[in-house]
């Protein structure tokens, strides 16, 4: 098993994402975590995919299958060393007593308070999903009340764009 | 330069809709009108385009793949939103599985509605984004001539496919400039149709390296009409070809190198040409499990080549070894220029051992004897009567399967069958659409009594339309393949596999019904003078039943899930493949 970033260049329309996740789910690929946004571009929005797959067959046929969408203009794979980063916002259960050991540990983590009670505090946390799970770990012993996280999303490194990214452009012919 | 809206006419939705279908080449549509494509009908009614009013939306789906197959041109069918819609799924997927390219325009409730659960509502965009090539939901006015363009485009290039076009009817009867000549811009499809020259040459080499090469021949070559160009390869090489049921006609079955149908029903030399090879050449298929049997024991020696239009059936199944992607016209020219002036190796006792099963183990039958007609007599008989410029269509089952074995398979664009999906039900409307498209030709529907329960009405539609096709039903009383697996791996327990059609219905008389000639043959001296008096109908659609033995079972046969060397002539009875000739 081994996993894989995804940067999906899609058509800014009603139904791209249905259109993405039925195809996962109809040939049974594996979806680990899934963010979707605009772009900088108008008409353009930015699917970052995670997934699972058993072998390199199966993430050649996923991103042929991909490429066949006729609103995907473009698909890469992101390098393990790209940019990538998780949200997690976290309830915490603390109180007075213990409130400022909670935030020596959004300190350390270089997270933020973004919103406090009486007997909570809510963090946010970004990062790459080690970092976020270690912050949890962390947390877990005061209380965790809730907890959300974004889909990972994901930039190469250097100063090249998806646009211009052919080389490692996955295209669909060989 | 987009022109301003003032230069452009004023036009209801439902006037862009037929503007743009008349502009996109339309002829023919089959359809129902209903509450939400209304409006569509109105302008229709003046349109130079002929509509077929069907009796149900899946026949209108499928005469569309009919009309398709046969013109090489897109079939169009028309329903209205919510049950029309859905009626239309089943022809959908079946050409999305056979990539037959057609559109399908429907109806949607209001723009406003949508979402509501309204009166004949449903997502049929949603519904059939697994079955098509695309889809589309246009809820402006101003977006319906695009739509209709990409649609047509997209249905009928790369590898062909359906496009469904959902249109909201206030979409339809509010009004817009109409701008039809817009370029039409689609970044996300660009199919590669120019094979590299790179791997044509590696094929090549590949080519020049075999003992045992096979053309592994698939529906592709017959969509992109590439059969001239297999005509002039096999010339030049001297390979064996195979044929799958999608490309049946594709290579002339009397040719001495055809060695027939693969998979589970091909015969023994196909089978073994593919099993005993060392070079798979594999064009426009896509390694189907009905084709490959037990994918790891599939072809176990041969290395691969596979050239498609669709870069995703390239290693979907098997890994290749060299992958092409595009045209099967293309390549196949670009292949023989790579070859023409190569010295080929001599693959004459690889020939003489095909040829030796092909002779050993011909596709035959053994003749009823419960007092039923031979099936596979009667088909041979039509084939051979009707001759090899007919065009045939079948239903799904065992006389699809003796249709693929008996029929003059001479030209190409005459073998309509629904492989892929296996629709029962696809024959009667499948060859009104084909009558439609070629009506000089001769059609003939070989169907079952099964299958052509499920959509004869549309019969009544071929009597009303002067579509006079010729239905011969295979009637054999019951779900014949089923009952097939049921004889052979159920220990004969036919749990619903009886149809009892030798009392109902009465397939003449219900044919007279539908306002066709109904005639019926029960003994084989009948079975000439039936065919020729169906021949001589030309005024009326024709239905003539033949009452076939129950317990014929189409051979050869190579079980589910196990591997082609697994291949039987008969029951408990498998070739002998003498190797050590190899």
């Amino acid at each position: 098993m081994s996993t894989h970033t995804l940067s999906v260049l899609v058509s800014d329309q009603p139904g791209v994402l249905a259109r993405v996740a039925s195809l996962f789910s109809r040939r049974g690929f594996n979806i680990a975590s899934l963010a979707v946004g605009r772009t900088e571009k108008e008409g353009l929005s930015r699917i970052t995919l995670v997934t699972e797959v058993d072998d390199a067959n199966v993430l050649e046929q996923l991103v042929k299958q991909l490429n066949k969408l006729v609103e995907v203009y473009k698909i890469i794979e992101l390098e393990p060393n790209s940019v990538q980063r998780q949200l997690i916002l976290v309830k915490v259960r603390c109180t007075e007593r213990n409130r400022s050991a909670v935030l020596d540990v959004v300190e350390l983590f270089r997270a933020k308070g973004v919103d406090v009670s009486f007997d909570s505090v809510t963090i946010e946390a970004t990062g790459s999903e080690d970092k976020l799970e270690a912050l949890i770990t962390m947390l877990e012993p005061y209380g965790i009340i809730e907890l959300v996280k974004s889909g990972e999303v994901a930039l190469s490194r250097g100063n090249k764009s998806i646009n211009e990214k052919h080389r490692s452009a996955l295209q669909p012919g060989r | 330069m987009a022109k301003q809206p003032a230069d452009l006419p004023i036009m209801t939705g439902a006037q862009a809709l037929i503007a743009s279908l008349e502009r996109c080449g339309v002829e023919v549509a089959f359809g129902i009108p209903g509450g939400a494509i209304l409006p569509a009908y109105d302008p229709l009614f003046d349109s130079s385009i002929r509509h077929i009013l069907v009796r149900h939306e899946q026949g209108a789906g499928h005469a569309a793949e009919g009309y398709a197959i046969a013109t090489g041109r897109v079939g169009v069918c028309i329903a209205t939103s919510g049950p029309g819609a859905t009626n239309l799924v089943t022809a959908l997927a079946d050409a999305a599985l056979d990539s037959v390219p057609i559109v399908a325009i429907t109806g949607q409730v209001n723009s406003s509605f949508i979402g509501t659960d309204a009166f004949q509502e449903a997502d049929i965009r949603g519904i059939t984004m697994p079955i098509t090539k695309h889809n589309f939901l246009i809820k402006r006015t101003e977006d319906i001539p695009e739509a209709i363009k990409a649609a047509f485009y997209i249905a009928s290039t790369g590898r062909p496919g359906p496009v469904l076009v959902d249109i909201s009817k206030d979409a339809l009867a509010e009004s817009a400039p109409f701008d039809y000549d817009d370029e039409l811009i689609l970044p996300g499809y660009k199919p590669t149709t120019q094979p590299h020259n790179r791997q044509v040459k590696e094929a090549a080499k590949l080519i020049c390296k075999a003992k045992r090469p096979v053309l592994y021949i698939g529906g592709g070559v017959i969509k992109a009409r590439a059969w001239q160009e297999l005509a002039d390869l096999v010339d030049l090489v001297d390979i064996p070809v195979v044929t799958t049921l999608m490309a049946r006609g594709a290579f002339p079955d009397d040719h001495p190198l055809h060695m027939g149908m693969p998979g589970m029903h091909g015969s023994v030399s196909a089978v073994g040409a593919l099993q005993k090879s060392d070079l798979l050449i594999a064009v426009g298929t896509r390694f189907d499990d009905r084709v490959t049997g037990r994918l790891d024991s599939f072809a176990p020696e041969a290395k691969v080549i596979h050239a498609d239009i669709d870069p995703a059936e390239i290693g979907k199944n098997r890994v290749v070894d060299v992958p092409v992607v595009g045209d099967a016209k293309v390549f196949l020219s670009a292949l023989i220029e790579a070859l023409r002036h190569e010295k080929l190796p001599d693959y004459q006792s690889w020939v003489d051992y095909l040829q030796g099963l092909k002779e050993r183990y011909p596709v035959g039958w053994s003749e009823s004897t419960d007092g039923g007609l031979t099936p596979q007599y009667v088909i041979k008989r039509i084939g051979e009567i009707a001759g090899g410029d007919a065009i045939y269509v079948t239903g799904v089952g065992q006389h699809q399967m003796w249709a693929a074995h008996f029929l003059p398979f001479a030209k190409p664009g005459r073998w309509l069958t629904s492989g892929g999906a296996g629709t029962m039900g696809y024959c009667v409307p499948a060859a009104m659409g084909a009558k439609v498209g070629m009506p000089d030709r001769v059609v003939w529907g070989i169907d079952g009594d099964g299958s052509f329960q499920m959509t004869n009405q549309e019969l009544a539609t071929c009597a009303l339309n002067n579509i006079p096709i010729k239905i011969a039903i295979i009637n054999n009383n019951v779900l014949g393949m089923v009952r097939q697996w049921q004889t052979l791996f159920y220990e004969g327990r036919y749990s619903n596999t009886d149809l009892k059609s030798e009392s109902v219905p009465n397939f003449p008389l219900l044919a007279e019904a539908l306002g066709c000639v109904g005639l019926k043959a029960t003994s084989v001296e009948e079975v000439d003078e039936v065919i020729h008096k169906a021949m001589a109908i030309n005024d009326r659609p024709v239905v003539v039943e033949f009452t076939c033995s129950k317990d014929a079972m189409v051979w050869p046969m190579v079980a589910a899930g196990t591997s082609n060397d697994e291949i039987k002539i008969a029951r408990d009875m498998a070739p002998a493949w003498e190797e050590e000739e190899l």
